[in-house]
């Protein structure tokens, strides 16, 4: 049996698709000419924007395939897992790319254990083995002190799923020729036993933290709920999004969803700013892979100093106020 | 209600210090624990046996060491933990591990729900529970915040295995909470925000170290030999790197007032060239 060809999975959103759809077919371009095959993204909605669609191909898909039925609107794990276990089957790709999201790091293993194909999770280099063509899969571990590279030598697919914001949105090319392959759904891959019943969004600005470009962190070093207000107003000023580290999430500060770290998020902004946050492992685990790291904090041993790029070793609440008011003044907001 | 939880025995890393030479851990002296995800599981399995009665059954694979994991459980308020071992298990990657505890959960048998933390804090992957639920053919809901109701359906005995009912619950997301009904039996992965864990009793304790826990293995429970460790695994480690975690960054003592606005420029510029100052 022989498969072949590189599949991204596209994650659809209210108002089209998710930017990592178009970072996987960065990740996706990158291995199927390395591999000298097709690129294609699979995409499964409920009313998909065909536009879209389209502009999967612009940003270097050579196929979609397109399953689209109003069944499919919500992603409910079974109904996803049987379209494309079932595509699969019948088109034989060799490489899966799917988003390390709260809908990839479901449906992928779903899919994984269903096939028995090899998966590996928050890849953060995918790379080609030059004498077997095998998919080189380079992840962190153990609290991201190890680079593991791991690989599938017999089972196909192959599957990785890869953060978001860990590669750029590949590029649209205007009028870039491709087909857009309409599979029909078929209702026996239709499962009722999980049936969806609503959505609220997040009450806190916790939304966007894996998904912001400046993350502005407290800690323990804040001393008091209040406090956070400093951290809220320089991430506002920033555009960002407020992380915290576990010890401030404990002591009730702020809510779970903020927490950065080992039990927590994992981000990686182009800057992560940490105040009063000393540092351990566990907090290391979840944004040293940040682009650019700004350390406030009164301790000049704190560990998290080694990870800075930029650390100032002072009082914070001097030096807070100080940037808020410089950054209200560059970027003008209040 | 019958509820199996899955959990892992993980390294403690909470005194953990780096090496700075070489980038790892020092893992020299490091003690085992349960995993502190899958502690949120067992809670929430504890919290629906107090509610709708039955019994909770936490399992495990791994060396016989890890029967420490299980008292743990059991210290918490578990009913029975179950250790699969054996040499057989060892290299197993996700799905290999999905493959033999979902044949556990089998034999345990006529359970309402399966509870799994949202992953283990040394793999990290998050895999385990879903890949189980796939194995088992269990509708599944991931990233579970609050657990709103369970229905019951059924005889006199509703909760008993037999797999009735349904359960809602709020599973969180990127941007929000979504509300999910699965028709019972069913897989749940659960968050940390869902509840805050139980510290073991002192009878929980004594009840943890009077447990008998005899390991069970593939002569035990019937399962694929060819499926289970290293040969049943898809996935193999290739290499392993360690990179250097320090940036070697410039670091600016303000604690001198005089030194203040320096250091605050110092901010702003690197903002201006990062292109993260928007107007």
């Amino acid at each position: 049996m022989i498969f072949s060809g590189v599949w991204t999975v596209a994650e659809a959103s209210a108002g089209g698709l998710e930017p990592v759809s178009f970072e996987l077919l960065t990740r996706g371009r990158s291995l199927a000419d390395k591999l000298g095959t097709d690129l294609a993204a699979v995409v499964i909605a409920g009313g998909a924007d065909r536009g879209e669609v389209r502009k999967l191909i612009e940003a270097g898909a050579d196929k979609v395939y397109l399953v689209d039925d109003p069944r499919l609107k919500h992603f409910i794990c079974e109904n996803y897992s049987n379209v494309l276990v079932r595509l699969i089957q019948r088109y034989k790709p060799e490489i899966i790319l799917g988003a390390a999201t709260s809908t990839g790091r479901t449906l992928m293993p779903h899919v994984a254990a269903a096939i028995g194909a090899g998966l590996t999770a928050d890849c953060t280099e995918l790379d080609i083995e030059e004498e077997t063509g095998c998919l080189l899969q380079t992840r962190p571990a153990i609290g991201g002190n190890i680079m593991a590279t791991i690989k599938t030598a017999e089972r196909r697919p192959q599957m990785a799923t890869v953060r978001p914001r860990s590669t750029v949105p590949a590029d649209p090319e205007p009028g870039r020729e491709g087909e857009v392959v309409d599979v029909e759904y078929d209702p026996c891959l239709y499962d009722g036993r999980v049936e969806w019943l609503g959505f609220r969004e997040s009450e806190s600005d916790a939304a966007a933290i894996q998904d912001a470009d400046v993350v502005v962190a407290g800690g323990r070093g804040l001393r008091k709920k209040d406090n956070f207000d400093l951290i809220r107003e320089m991430a506002d000023h920033l555009g960002g999004a407020v992380g915290a580290s576990r010890d401030a999430v404990d002591r009730g500060w702020i809510s779970y969803p903020h927490q950065v770290g080992l039990s927590g998020k994992t981000v990686t902004p182009r800057l992560y700013i940490a105040i009063g946050i000393s540092g351990a492992i566990q907090h290391l685990a979840g944004m040293k892979t940040a682009e650019h790291i700004v350390v406030l904090n009164s301790d000049p041993e704190a560990p998290i100093l080694k990870v800075a790029d930029l650390g100032l070793v002072g009082d914070i609440f001097e030096l807070m106020p100080m940037i808020n008011e410089r950054l209200a003044e560059e970027v003008g907001r209040e | 209600m019958k509820i199996i939880t899955p959990v892992k025995q993980v390294p403690e890393t909470g005194n953990v210090t780096m090496d700075e030479e070489t980038g790892t851990m020092k893992r020299a002296g490091v003690e085992s624990i349960l995993n502190p995800l899958d502690l949120y599981a067992v809670e929430s399995a504890l919290r629906l046996r107090e509610e709708h009665g039955g019994e909770v059954i936490a399992l495990t694979m791994g060396p016989l060491s890890s029967e420490k994991a299980l008292r743990e459980a059991i210290a918490m308020g578990c009913d029975d933990g179950v250790l699969l071992s054996g040499r057989e298990f060892s290299g197993s990657d996700t799905w290999a591990t999905a493959y033999a505890l979902s044949r556990g959960i089998g034999h345990i048998g006529d359970y309402d729900l399966i509870i799994c933390g949202e992953r283990a804090t040394d793999g990290d992957t998050g895999q385990v529970g879903p890949e189980i639920a796939s194995l088992l053919d269990l509708p599944i809901a991931t990233y579970v915040s609050s657990v709103q109701a369970v229905h019951c359906a059924g005889g006199e005995d509703p909760c008993s295995g037999a797999g009735n009912g349904d359960i809602v619950v709020e599973r969180m997301l990127e941007d929000g909470y979504e509300t999910l009904k699965l028709l019972l039996p069913a897989l749940l992965t659960v968050v940390k925000e869902i509840n805050v864990p139980r510290l073991p009793t002192l009878g929980g304790k004594k009840t943890a170290r009077d447990a008998e826990i005899s390991p069970r293995s593939t002569s035990d429970i019937p399962m694929d030999r060819k499926l289970v460790g290293l040969n049943g695994s898809p996935t193999r480690v290739v290499s392993i790197d360690r990179p250097k975690v320090t940036r070697n960054g410039k670091v600016i003592d303000a604690r001198d007032e005089s030194r203040r606005e320096e250091a605050v420029e110092e901010v702003l510029s690197c903002m201006r060239r990062l292109g993260v100052l928007k107007r």
